[in-house]
């Protein structure tokens, strides 16, 4: 192994106005090792990476790339350099080919012929064990393809220093493991590669070392065989923390909702949901597992009644009046006003949510702003909720008049999540809550959903992360392709079960 | 009837179809040149205009001053002065849109009331301003742009539909399949069609997203700019009379919907729209048949006047039926880039 770090950070200091998003950290990552960052949400990983690979440029401090002190002012001096950074949310142009995405931005002073692309990105697929097609367009591809598509294009440019920022968020167990094995690979064949990663169980087994940032501020680096997932915890949050997540049996469970036969057609008339029937019981967690795309968002909005139904019963069991009612084709006002409370955290935080330019206060009372007399708004009991709800989750944010767009993604969702909760709901539904959260974060998230399902509340958790799937819910309907591949006890099952369902419709061949 | 009497008819109808059609190809390859760089330029009927009037006031003063007019100086600097103004005007749009992060659309309808303003303004009052009065008609340099192969009258048919045409014709079709090369085929083009589908992803990549941003406007509204000054040279044969260009860059832009932002469409669909534009005129004999035929005529000429705009509302609405991602406009079309800021 060579000694000289392949490149190496001195004390970066970067502000966002007010905000210090790295203060004096120093970082260095050798050839032919894997390099974990760890970090809470906001302790200014990703703009960490955002300085190595040009996008930013750092206030304070210098950048060593073999041994030589190098100036990065934009993602073409990055390249110079050969490094190549494959963002979390993947910069690809939709109508083009993967070997036109490939090619952008490259000036190799060659004639143009993209035929000799596609030869080059084959090579490069057979060397490291990919499988992809340089000619499909990127608009056809699913997510695992595209991130190929992007480590591609870093390859393409013959980068030595690889940062991947969270590339497994989107990705199934098994894609998941290909990629490490990818990367192992590429290791071996003697690259720098720093990962950005929020799942403890990825960093201890695939990096060689892990540096942790908190706060902004680095605090140290471990050799992963050195480690295990308390310490580094620790080392994260700075403070001792219990990383069990509570599992009650369900106590006095009876069918809360009960969905039968629903189907979802979009506007191509394409099925999104085939039949689909389950049951959620009070004061259970029903997790819902599957690839990103199987029906997951569609069937939340059908409960929350945003989606055409054709076909199927939707039933929710009142339990204040004891009468069944069908929530099929109701408006979500009627839905509210019918006593039926369904509390619902979409995947598209600030999208369907939240609004981004109001403040939290003002957010909250898009819940309460039917409550009070007369033509005036009340804004002391929002108020004061989004006081608690700043204080009870930690939201890291300069008040409760700042308006939501201008916090971080984590303290987003916890501002989304902490409103719906306290309209106290008999149905919950949550779609990826801890999305993007750091593991305390995610932790406070899971206890909220655990007090809820000891009231009593149906909680429907929409997750992406098997382990915790496995930990959290009591049962878990697996979805793939729109129809339900299987509904499995969480206690008994394993995550090697829940991803063969994942990516195996019942009797349906797949399409892609 | 006869046959041949038919044919010639056609020739007669297509050629007259091509000659309306250059202004609108010009202005749309223009214009596709630029949406495909993210910025939707609705200023291209005032830059029209400004390319029409920056290229007769050019002439009108080379005229009055050039002892002998001579072609060659007289060609070049006409269409110098064209390509200075309309770039000049697009260049205050890219100003305004890419360094200024201004609407888009607001600031192109400004570009518009102010090329329009600006050519009636100078058009009305030029010959007043350089002291000789009367009205504007240039004498020798709209010559220069008529003038056509001297064997095309010999050819018959022939050469009435292929070389009975002005050069700038050519240059217009000359460019409009070049752009389409240089979109398709060229690093260049992928380039810039990438910071119009997603200039973050440029961005990362390395492109200078406002370079290509400034340049594809600029040289965009140059060639919008030769459609006004063609119109005005050729068509019209160097007067100015104001409004008289019509909806023609209206046209143009919508020519971009139609062609589905391809320049070898543009060619043909131009045509097309040349066609309706005078279809009036072939069929104004039925109408004059009918009884109240005075009355019908100017309502029946407002209704084949607004053929082209159905034609291209028929178009949209079958390719966002179709849902094919390539016959959809650049994906951040009218959005200005910001980079991120957290």
């Amino acid at each position: 192994m060579n000694s000289t770090p392949a490149i190496e950070l001195k004390n970066i200091t970067k502000t966002f106005g007010s905000v210090v998003a790295n203060k004096n950290v120093c970082l260095e990552v050798r050839k032919g090792e894997i390099l974990s960052i760890l970090g809470e949400n906001g302790s200014g990983k990703t703009t960490l990476m955002n300085m190595i690979s040009g996008i930013y440029f750092p206030d304070e401090g210098q950048i060593f790339v073999d041994g030589k002190e190098v100036v990065i002012r934009s993602p073409r001096d990055a390249f110079d350099h050969k490094i190549g950074m494959i963002h979390q949310h993947f910069k690809l142009v939709d109508v083009f080919s993967a070997a036109e995405n490939i090619i952008l931005g490259l000036d190799d002073e060659k004639k143009f012929d993209i035929k000799e692309v596609e030869k080059k990105v084959a090579e490069i697929t057979e060397r490291y064990g990919f499988s992809l097609d340089p000619a499909k367009k990127i608009y056809e591809m699913a997510v695992s393809e595209k991130q190929t598509v992007e480590i591609i294009r870093v390859l393409y440019r013959e980068a030595d220093i690889l940062i991947l920022d969270e590339p497994t968020a989107v990705l199934t167990p098994q894609e998941a493991k290909k990629l490490f094995a990818v990367l192992r690979r590429m290791r071996d064949d003697g690259k720098a590669i720093i990962i950005i990663t929020h799942k403890l169980h990825e960093v201890l087994s695939l990096s060689d070392r892990v540096t942790v940032l908190r706060k902004g501020e680095y605090i140290g680096t471990v050799n992963t065989s050195e480690a295990d997932e308390k310490s580094l915890t620790e080392m994260m949050v700075g403070k001792k923390v219990e990383l069990n997540i509570e599992r009650d049996e369900p106590k006095n469970i009876s069918p809360r909702l009960v969905v039968e036969n629903v189907n979802c057609v979009n506007r191509e008339g394409v099925n999104l949901l085939n039949d689909v029937s389950f049951t959620a019981y009070s004061g259970e967690i029903l997790g819902i597992a599957g690839i990103a795309g199987s029906g997951q968002r569609e069937l939340l909005e059908s409960i929350a009644g945003l989606q055409k139904l054709y076909g199927g019963k939707i039933i929710y069991n009142n339990p204040k009046t004891g009468k069944s009612e069908d929530l099929r084709d109701k408006t979500p006002q009627q839905i509210r006003e019918l006593g039926v409370r369904l509390s619902f955290v979409p995947e598209d935080r600030l999208g369907m949510g939240l609004v981004g330019n109001m403040d939290i206060v003002d957010n909250m009372m898009l819940r309460s702003y039917r409550k009070g007399k007369g033509i005036f708004l009340h804004r002391t009991g929002p108020k004061n909720l989004a006081e608690e709800i700043i204080k009870q989750l930690e939201v890291v944010t300069p008040g409760a008049s700042t308006p939501v767009r201008r916090l971080s993604g984590g303290n987003v969702q916890k501002v989304l999540v902490g409103r719906e909760i306290a309209s106290s709901p008999k149905v919950l539904m949550a779609a990826y809550p801890v999305r993007g959260l750091d593991i305390n974060s995610a932790y406070t998230i899971y206890n909220l959903l655990n007090e809820q399902k000891r009231k009593g509340t149906a909680v429907i958790f929409v997750g992406e992360d098997l382990d915790v799937l496995l930990e959290l819910c009591d049962r878990i309907v697996v979805l793939c392709a729109g129809s339900i591949s299987g509904i499995v006890d969480a206690r008994t099952t394993t995550k090697e079960e829940i991803g063969i369902l994942m990516t195996k419709s019942k009797g349906a061949e797949i399409n892609e | 009837m006869n046959a041949l009497a038919v044919i010639s008819l056609i020739v007669v109808i297509l050629s007259n179809s091509i000659r309306q059609s250059i202004p609108l190809l010009f202005g749309s390859t223009g214009e596709i040149i630029t949406e495909k760089s993210g910025n939707l330029n609705l200023g291209i009927p005032g830059i029209m205009y400004m390319g029409g009037i920056s290229g007769i006031i050019g002439s009108y003063i080379y005229e009055k001053y050039a002892a002998v007019p001579n072609a060659f100086f007289g060609i070049v600097i006409a269409l110098c002065s064209a390509l200075i103004g309309s770039g000049l005007l697009a260049l205050i749009y890219s100003f305004l849109t890419v360094t200024l992060k201004a609407n888009q659309n607001v600031t192109g309808l400004a570009i518009t009331t102010f090329g329009t303003g600006f050519g009636d303004f100078f058009g009305g009052s030029l010959t007043t301003i350089m002291g000789d009065g009367g009205n504007l008609q240039l004498q020798y340099v709209p010559g220069y742009f008529k003038a056509t192969l001297p064997f095309a009258s010999k050819l018959g048919d022939v050469g009435t539909l292929l070389f009975s045409y002005g050069f700038m014709t050519y240059v217009a079709i000359i460019i409009a399949i070049f752009a389409a090369y240089f979109l398709n085929k060229t690093r260049t083009g992928l380039h810039l069609r990438a910071v119009g589908e997603n200039p973050a992803t440029a961005d990362a990549a390395g492109i200078s997203v406002s370079r290509y941003k400034y340049l594809a406007t600029t040289i965009g509204g140059m060639i919008a700019g030769l459609g006004g000054f063609y119109f005005i040279m050729d068509y019209t044969g160097g007067s100015w009379t104001n409004g008289g260009m019509g909806d023609r860059g209206w046209l143009a832009i919508a020519l971009v919907i139609f062609a589905t932002w391809k320049p070898n469409f543009a060619i043909l669909g131009s045509i097309v729209f040349g066609g309706l534009y005078i279809a009036y005129n072939y069929v104004s004999g039925v109408f004059s048949m009918l009884p109240n035929a005075d009355r019908i005529r100017p309502v029946v000429q407002e209704c084949f006047n607004s053929l082209p705009y159905l034609v291209t509302i028929v178009v949209l609405i079958i390719t966002s039926m179709r849902n094919k991602k390539e016959n959809q406009p650049p994906q951040s079309l009218g959005l200005p880039y910001f980079r991120e800021e957290r």
